[in-house]
């Protein structure tokens, strides 16, 4: 089957590299070039663990051949990270325990900036409407709010972030400062670090 | 999950679309847009097509063009450009409310206006509000452009009035009066986001009573419909909620019950009832946008 040439711009860096027609976006960036945090799930457009941003846009990477992204600049989760330091989302996350598994991380974090790129100071409402695309099986998705309402007050200079105050007022899981240990290459589970 | 192997065309203009459909005729020939109704089809094997053709980066067939009488949207414009054009919302409510309600916000970033009306999904959102818009679809063949009436152009499950070598490039809406308003409302399956039944309404009014309506619905039967019976007794009728529920009563009256869709999330029964809640629901939401518009409407 013949090949094509395409460009990919992802996270800054530009790509080219040849695809099949049928090769999925996904698997480009994962297999291809190795931007492994773009997840796989459903495969199918329903569960948002493949989402990136594809010229400023969230769009779910299963659902787009790499083809059709010829051209665009990529974003995925790898690419939030500036020069060491976390982006509020990634600090939302941590700070607000936005996460148990970690699965639909990525694609939440990309779901999420994409609304507070636009908007950084969303209501309930409309932080669950920005995520309805994304499935997350563990947390019940309120820390998850709370994540992108810390994001979006650290985002727009306020200190005084919603989401500390939503955890501490319900009785959730009281935010702490978790040390960031890095895992060296024989950790492969909890116990391991 | 990669999709069966297929040749990939890209057209860079219409023209240039319509050469490579007449290159390829007589092989199994899908046009890609935004993609998201044909890469799942693609992914499961429901489709296994020789050569997909991609329309998407075809510039002339994107964006939204609006004078005084009505709008004039690019096959290729997004969901999400819809949802955001504050003009669409004003001049076309009910359309933009249907493409609000569509799937979530990354489909809504990729999923086409053009490709989802060419696909006819019965359960499509813009099937009833493209019918209730009083819209036209505009396709372009080898020997120039057909204006096809909405009201002609879908023809039964995935079956539309287009002929296979034309290439559907962009839609007219007319724009709503000021007294005007519209809704859609609909149930969705909980899993897939899809529309077990959607109502979507335009009230023409002058301001004190309803000078004549136009509701559309999808999946409810093999394409979208018009509810005649509600249309027609809404005519002449004051701005108030009861006229809306007596009108929502007579949704399925002329609905063929044979022809009702039916399937593992709802019986055809359970689907009459529900056609006629959402077109209550449609329609109390458009009398809401009277009542939340300002006093200067009513003058």
């Amino acid at each position: 089957m013949t090949e094509h040439d395409i460009t990919l711009t992802v996270n800054g860096t530009e790509h080219d590299l040849s695809v099949e027609p049928r090769t999925l976006l996904a698997h480009t960036l994962r297999d291809e070039l190795g931007y492994t945090g773009t997840n796989v799930g459903c495969e199918s457009t329903l569960c948002g663990a493949c989402t990136v941003h594809m010229d400023g846009d969230a769009v779910k990477a299963c659902t787009v051949l790499s083809v059709q992204a010829d051209g665009a600049e990529l974003q995925t989760v790898e690419g939030l990270r500036e020069s060491g330091t976390f982006h509020p989302i990634q600090e939302g996350f941590q700070k607000e325990h936005g996460l148990q598994c970690g699965y639909c991380t990525p694609g939440m974090m990309l779901a999420a900036t994409d609304l507070l790129e636009e908007n950084a100071d969303p209501n309930e409402a409309e932080i669950r409407e920005a995520i309805e695309g994304n499935l997350c099986r563990c947390t019940g998705y309120q820390n998850i709010v709370n994540a992108v309402e810390y994001a979006g007050a650290k985002m727009r200079g306020d200190d005084s972030g919603p989401g500390t105050e939503t955890a501490a007022a319900d009785g959730g899981v009281p935010t702490t400062d978790y040390e960031v240990v890095k895992i060296d290459e024989a950790a492969k589970m909890e116990n391991d670090i | 999950m990669y999709p069966p192997e297929f040749e990939y065309e890209r057209a860079d203009s219409v023209e240039h679309a319509l050469e490579l459909m007449a290159e390829h005729e007589g092989e199994e020939v899908e046009l890609l847009a935004g993609g998201h109704s044909l890469l799942p089809t693609l992914k499961s094997g429901l489709a296994t097509p020789d050569v997909l053709i991609d329309i998407g980066h075809i510039d002339a067939m994107t964006g939204i063009e609006s004078n005084g009488e009505g709008f004039s949207i690019g096959a290729l414009t997004r969901y999400a450009d819809i949802d955001g054009s504050a003009d669409v919302w004003e001049g076309a409510t009910a359309f933009a409310d249907a493409a609000h309600h569509i799937g979530d916000v990354q489909v809504r970033n990729r999923g086409t206006v053009g490709g989802n009306i060419a696909h006819a999904d019965p359960a499509s959102d813009l099937g009833g509000a493209l019918l209730a818009s009083g819209g036209t679809v505009i396709a372009q063949g080898p020997d120039g452009e057909r204006e096809i009436p909405g009201d002609d152009f879908f023809m039964g499950m995935y079956a539309t009035a287009l002929e296979p070598e034309e290439l559907l490039t962009r839609i007219e809406l007319p724009k709503m009066g000021k007294n005007d308003v519209g809704a859609y409302a609909k149930k969705a399956s909980p899993s897939s986001g899809y529309p077990i039944v959607g109502v979507a309404a335009v009230l023409e009014t002058n301001g004190e009573e309803i000078e004549s309506a136009r509701v559309g619905a999808n999946n409810i039967m093999d394409h979208g419909v018009r509810l005649t019976p509600t249309e027609d007794t809404l005519a002449g009728e004051p701005l108030e909620a009861e006229a809306m529920e007596a009108a929502a009563e007579v949704a399925t009256d002329e609905l063929d019950d044979v022809m009702m869709m039916e399937d593992l999330q709802a019986s055809a029964e359970f689907r009459a009832q529900l056609t006629r809640v959402y077109t209550k629901r449609a329609l109390l939401g458009a009398l809401d946008r009277i009542e939340s518009a300002p006093p200067a409407a009513a003058d």
